[in-house]
């Protein structure tokens, strides 16, 4: 591929997009005999366990209760008997309580899920929360939390990200082909509950059918009694990685900026995942709960890469089994896309709700490079979504100098990997940088300490 | 067993190896052009200042006990780099010493590759001309392109030397742009160099920011003071550094002021070595003098990052 670049402005990157599953439908799977949930999925406490070993649930009896105010509830994905509750080490080596349940092979839907009774904003917000709903998109963020920003702070503007930039995934794309009614509802719900009177869709032109169908989609709700004062647009952005990143979005959508350890909130803005909103026009048809999740199965281990609908809670191996095995061992699994996803390591663990893909790889994919001296090319740089200076920051990173690291803005980054995609040395920088947020962090947390004691 | 890391899971294809070799590629047109204007020795002459370049490397890294390095090809890039700025009388244990000097001094002694703060070649250029004034006394070329006849390396007097003494005939436009006068091997054909610049800018290695300045600024200030500009354009070492030297990765900034900045300097300092210096050509110490001053650059002209807010302290 030609890469001219002849003024070195770019500031994104162009990874090969590998959709291979575009235009593949969702096929639901079910038929599990286990599934392992944990109660902790989201950013924030998760929950502590409601039920006991032995106890019969039904698909959407709640397992947890939420621990403090950003918790939202975790529920049962199919019915059967709790096999045993336990405490278990999370992929991102935390610790959770994961409830086992042994399917009874009935799917008997709970008496407790019914449509819920929304009339203002706060009972808005109490249906999100206990719907179990995080940010689909893979940050698993609390909804219920972004949707109600601090005192103060004026919404104007609903970003709805179908970006899906990041390569292999294609579910979002696929409910815009064949759900974006329920897409655009859920926006205009949540834009109606929020007091908020602009929404803003934005895809990647890549997805010319999808966000086809999304124009429509918005052409047929502008009867809606719902429509929004300031009104729905669908803009097309050009294809490059990290278009998805909140703050990279907000920009190219409406030109503002979310300045440095700042929030969308903070410039009027809330982001949302399309699958998010989704789901949140479905559940408010049916009250069922977060239980399972559109996921895109591929890469190159796999036999049939497609798109899948599984219980939240399945575990890879089963899912991958069910969606006709794989062709080679895999070598290296990735929970989300490749730029930013998390390599697991076991291939018993479950789909999580903020799962948005699985990536399974052999041996010549997973390959870790060995790195090399930096050539100071300047490609980090170009390609950095917020202007940092990637191999700087790798150096006072590892130079543990967290000074050097706040001058440098390291807080900023959105660690979306890019820096560390183009660098000809194989320089592990974002990982590094990673690494030195967490010395700023500590540099901070220490000096608040010492101003405590003094 | 899975195999678990940091994200991302995905790499571009290019690399250092692969950067160095295009460099390598696009220097190919001049080799072949300097074949033509001063025979068979210039191509022996890169041949052998590439292979002691990849020598040095290798022996060095072994004997300070670092992981092997000239497999990267950036030594071999030097090695050519240093015959090009040479003259084809230039003794070959002259061109030898000149590897030496860019890759075990100013290269491996600073730490290798990406530690040196000077261009290795333009620094083994410097301290050749320095040291072995009279071994480098003399350009030459074909004699062809000198009496008319005549396939012998003839010595003769560059176009900028002619234009600094007012002594003798310049070459034509068409002589100085197809490179058909005594120079440096590499250095004298522009059409060859344009051919590998091109390549380099349309395969993403280099962007036009420093040569256009640096061209720009040498130009004009040689107009101004009211020398020949298309002598100063197309003779001398301008183009070959415009492509090959001044966008060198390691000793000249990354961000697009600094891209200028060293640009525009570089060429005021070639124009004014040029024109008011005793020597004829000034290029070689701009670009010392320019990558001696670039860490300053960059920190200069460090872009401010998006949204990013003011942190008390330094």
């Amino acid at each position: 591929m030609m890469k001219m670049n002849l003024l070195g402005l770019s500031r994104a990157i162009h990874p090969k997009d590998n959709k291979n599953t575009s235009g593949m439908e969702i096929k639901p799977i079910s038929g599990f005999s286990i599934v392992t949930i944990p109660l902790d999925m989201q950013v924030g406490p998760g929950c502590e366990a409601i039920v006991a070993k032995g106890d019969h649930v039904d698909i959407g009896d709640p397992l947890g209760k939420p621990l403090g105010p950003w918790s939202v509830p975790v529920h049962a994905s199919i019915s059967g008997t709790v096999e045993s509750v336990s405490v278990q080490i999370l992929s991102d080596g935390g610790f959770a309580e994961y409830v086992t349940i042994i399917s009874d092979d009935k799917q008997t839907v709970s008496p407790l899920v019914r449509p819920p009774d929304v009339h203002d904003k706060q009972s808005f917000l109490e249906t999100v929360r206990a719907s179990g709903l995080v940010g689909l998109g893979g940050a698993a963020f609390p909804t219920h939390i972004k949707l109600n920003p601090p005192p103060g702070k004026t919404i104007d503007t609903l970003v709805v990200n179908a970006a899906e930039c990041e390569p292999y995934i294609t579910v979002d794309q696929q409910v815009c082909l064949t759900g974006a009614d329920d897409a655009v509802e859920g926006a205009l719900i949540t834009a109606k509950w929020c007091e908020i009177d602009t929404v803003i869709f934005g895809i990647e032109d890549n997805k010319k059918e999808a966000a086809r169908a999304l124009k429509k989609a918005v052409e047929r709700a502008r009867q809606s009694a719902m429509w929004p004062s300031g009104g729905v647009s669908v803009k097309v952005l050009p294809t490059a990685y990290p278009t998805g990143a909140e703050k990279v979005l907000i920009r190219l959508l409406n030109g503002r900026i979310v300045p440095e350890g700042g929030l969308p909130a903070d410039v009027g803005v809330i982001v949302q995942n399309l699958m998010t909103l989704h789901f949140i026009a479905s559940h408010m048809k049916t009250g069922m709960p977060l239980i399972k999740k559109a996921i895109t199965l591929d890469g190159s281990a796999v036999n049939s890469p497609g798109n899948f609908e599984v219980p939240i809670g399945s575990s890879i191996e089963d899912v991958i089994e069910k969606a006709g095995g794989t062709k080679t061992a895999p070598f290296k699994i990735i929970m989300g896309g490749p730029m930013m996803g998390v390599s697991v390591d076991d291939i018993s663990r479950p789909i999580l709700k903020h799962n948005n893909a699985i990536l399974v790889f052999d041996d010549k994919d997973a390959v870790l490079p060995e790195e090399s001296a930096c050539i100071l090319c300047g490609r980090c740089q170009r390609a950095c979504p917020m202007q940092l200076m990637p191999s700087a920051l790798d150096k006072a990173a590892r130079a543990h100098n967290p000074n050097e690291l706040t001058q440098l803005h390291v807080m900023n980054c959105i660690e979306c990997g890019s820096c560390t995609y183009v660098c000809p040395a194989k320089r592990y920088l974002v990982q590094n940088i990673r690494n030195g947020k967490a010395m700023v962090r500590a540099a901070a947390a220490a000096s608040r300490e010492k101003g405590e004691k003094s | 067993m899975l195999h678990v890391s940091a994200s991302p899971h995905i790499r571009d294809r290019v690399t250092t190896r692969s950067i160095m070799l295009r460099v390598i590629i696009a220097l190919i047109p001049v080799i072949i052009a300097s074949s033509f204007i001063f025979g068979l020795r210039a191509p022996m002459m890169f041949a052998v200042s590439a292979a002691a370049a990849a020598g040095f490397e290798a022996i060095s890294r072994v004997v300070m006990k670092r992981q092997q390095t000239v497999g990267d090809l950036s030594a071999i890039v030097t090695g050519l780099l240093i015959a090009a700025s040479l003259p084809a009388n230039c003794p070959l244990w002259v061109l030898v010493i000149g590897d030496f000097i860019a890759i075990v001094v100013v290269k491996q002694m600073f730490g290798g590759l990406g530690d040196n703060f000077a261009n290795p070649a333009v620094t083994a250029r410097i301290v050749l001309s320095v040291s072995f004034a009279g071994q480098l006394a003399g350009y030459s070329v074909l004699d062809k392109f000198v009496s008319g006849s005549g396939v012998d390396l003839v010595s003769s007097a560059t176009p900028l030397m002619v234009a600094k003494s007012g002594q003798g005939a310049l070459p034509s436009v068409l002589d100085l742009f197809l490179g058909r006068h005594a120079g440096s091997i590499g250095e004298t054909c522009v059409l060859a160099l344009l051919i590998g610049g091109i390549f380099l800018v349309i395969s993403g290695i280099i962007d036009l920011w420093t040569p256009l300045t640096f061209i720009g600024t040498t130009v004009l200030f040689v107009t101004l003071t009211g020398q020949d500009p298309f002598v100063h354009l197309l003779s001398g070492a301008l183009i070959l550094a415009a492509i090959f030297m001044v966008t060198d990765y390691v000793t000249t900034p990354t961000t697009i002021a600094g891209k200028i900045i060293f640009g525009a300097g570089a060429g005021l300092l070639t124009g004014l070595l040029r024109v008011y210096s005793a020597m004829p050509e000034g290029v070689s110490f701009a670009i010392l003098l320019m990558n001696i001053l670039t860490p300053h650059i960059e920190r200069w002209t460090t872009p401010k990052t998006i949204g990013g807010v003011k942190h008390a302290g330094k």
